[in-house]
């Protein structure tokens, strides 16, 4: 008799996906409930989160001085709800991955991180060494606490739901942390995270400038841009671009990478895409191994040949 | 002030590891094996505070086998005033080993605990939370920068999915580094020597920690991942173009 909490992720104003994938996980457990807790200082996010089909109830918590964004603050409020459920999902990104582990410490388990399939309710399977292995893993405590891999989930698009809204305010937060500021990467283009084509480049573009190339050509396709982690360690990117075993993990329908020799760190963040293409000038490069569909050449020949084809 | 490092020893990062046969794990025999990456990161940034005069000792402390000693001397070479190893042979899962730093952690009285945000064998991510949970203080994850804005308080910038967020946490805390926090330096040989004398001070995990608290998580299996089918190479952009369109990812 399972009963599932999700915690909600949002960013002030929107709803993440990452919530409707977590959603998608937890009814495949054949729930008897799911009630999905948001915290935040807008209650049209809990609104947002009512319309999905199969949630029942949503409990809204009302956060000042975005205590929202701090596990500090909301795990304690999280673990208190936890007592009432078997399994207690968060989304396996920064914000997930922050605060669940502070919800396993108190409720006395061990989390689940990147869980990837579900076999049963207390039965699940979840990569380790950078993907490199899969593990079954069993866990039967009370609580079950877990992060779900968003790249192995899809979102769920259902929006006939009335769920019903309980309201209250946090009584959790934490004196000793403060939230000072966010520097986002302020992109026009498609959410890396989300985007069904990521077009991604690594240190062959070599440098900033010649990006524009990369950018020009997602544009043109409707694609999301990522990067490989020598890319941004050279600073021709932001960090937040970073795709890999220690940025984004992605699935998206097509990921297509110029100039990126295809470390195990990077593969792990693109391994369940739909078709990889790959464009590198060596042809013995480790991508290769991996692509659906690869062409060896350079690529400030081959973008603009394929701008002006598409 | 005293920073405390908690360390691994994993399969160094470029290995590519093979699942056995048998399913029953990962083989490490004979395999290379380093400081977790991360835990590298966290080295360097409490040498760096040290070395900027906030604190005056660094102490490396891990959990694990008596192999782990390599590891804590590398840490010692790299600079690290002392080690400690919580000696065990079993794999230690994240709740367990946040209640093993606690008790060092009691014992140590740190004003600052830093420790890589995640192992790159389980990939679990959990042990800096869960250890700033049960000691009841502040935790500043996936950091990228570390400041100083008074004498117990700092801002550190995390690395989040939308961006840079930085976060003001008062000491005592529990950092866990990301990868752009700093560039590692290397060891020189003249400070291998020197670390094998520095103190290496060796425990018991059953002593420590006689009851831990907390079921362990049960592995079944360990399975590869599935292959992928094979790709096909191509000439010419034309023809990359044409499997796009027949696939209905391009227009």
């Amino acid at each position: 008799m399972s009963k599932v909490l999700i915690l909600a992720e949002h960013n002030g104003s929107t709803i993440n996906q990452s919530t409707a994938k977590v959603l998608t996980a937890a009814k495949q457990l054949n729930a008897d409930n799911i009630d999905v807790l948001v915290f935040g200082n807008d209650s049209g996010l809990a609104t947002q989160v009512a319309v999905l089909n199969g949630v029942n109830q949503v409990h809204y918590v009302q956060c000042d001085d975005n205590h929202d964004q701090l596990a500090a603050s909301i795990a304690p409020t999280i673990a208190d709800m936890a007592k009432n459920y078997s399994h207690i999902f968060g989304p396996s990104t920064t914000f997930g991955k922050d605060v669940m582990p502070r919800v396993a410490a108190l409720l006395e388990v061990n989390q689940l991180s990147d869980v990837m399939e579900i076999i049963d309710a207390n039965t699940f399977k979840r990569p380790i060494y950078a993907g490199n292995a899969i593990i079954t893993v069993k866990t039967d405590t009370t609580q079950i606490v877990a992060t779900i891999r968003t790249a192995s989930f899809p979102a769920d698009k259902s929006s006939d739901g009335q769920a019903s809204v309980a309201e209250s305010s946090l009584s959790t937060a934490a004196t000793h942390t403060k939230f000072v500021t966010l520097a986002s990467g302020n992109s026009d283009r498609p959410d890396l995270q989300t985007a069904s084509k990521v077009i991604s480049g690594g240190r062959g573009v070599g440098s900033k400038e010649n990006f524009e190339i990369v950018y020009n050509l997602a544009d043109k396709m409707g694609a999301a841009t990522g990067a490989s982690r020598a890319a941004v360690d050279a600073g021709y990117v932001p960090n937040d671009m970073q795709v890999g075993q220690t940025g984004k993990i992605i699935a998206p329908d097509l990921y297509m990478c110029f100039g990126i020799s295809g470390a195990i760190q990077h593969l792990t963040g693109i391994k369940d895409a739909g078709t990889i293409v790959a464009i590198n000038k060596d042809g013995d490069a480790p991508i290769f191994e991996v692509a659906d569909v690869g062409l060896v050449g350079d690529l400030f020949k081959i973008i603009p040949e394929m701008m002006e084809k598409l | 002030m005293k920073i405390l490092v908690a360390i691994k020893r994993v399969v160094d990062y470029n290995v590519r590891v093979q699942v056995k046969p048998d399913g029953s794990g990962v083989a490490t025999d004979g395999v290379k094996m380093s400081i977790n990456p991360f835990d590298e990161i966290a080295i360097e940034e409490a040498l760096r505070i040290k070395e900027q005069g906030k604190a005056d000792e660094v102490i490396v402390v891990t959990i694990g086998s008596n192999d782990s000693q390599q590891q804590l001397r590398t840490a010692m070479a790299m600079g690290a005033d002392r080690a400690i190893l919580v000696e065990t042979t079993a794999a230690v899962q994240p709740l367990h080993a946040a209640q093993v730093l606690l008790k060092v952690i009691e014992h140590e009285q740190p004003g600052l605990v830093i420790t890589g945000k995640q192992a790159i064998d389980d990939d679990n991510n959990q042990t800096p939370q869960m250890l700033a949970t049960l000691w009841n203080r502040p935790q500043a994850t996936f950091a990228s920068k570390v400041e100083f804005v008074e004498d117990n308080k700092i801002n550190v910038t995390r690395e989040v999915d939308a961006g840079l967020e930085t976060i003001q946490v008062e000491l005592p805390a529990v950092v866990s580094t990301d990868l752009r926090l700093n560039e590692p330096r290397f060891v020189k040989l003249p400070d291998i020597m020197k670390a094998k004398r520095k103190p290496l001070d060796v425990q018991s995990i059953d002593e420590l920690v006689p009851a831990p608290k907390g079921t362990a998580i049960e592995v079944l299996k360990h399975e590869s991942p599935q292959p992928r089918q094979k790709g096909v190479m191509v000439e010419t952009v034309d023809e990359l173009i044409e499997i796009l369109k027949d696939k209905g990812l391009a227009s």
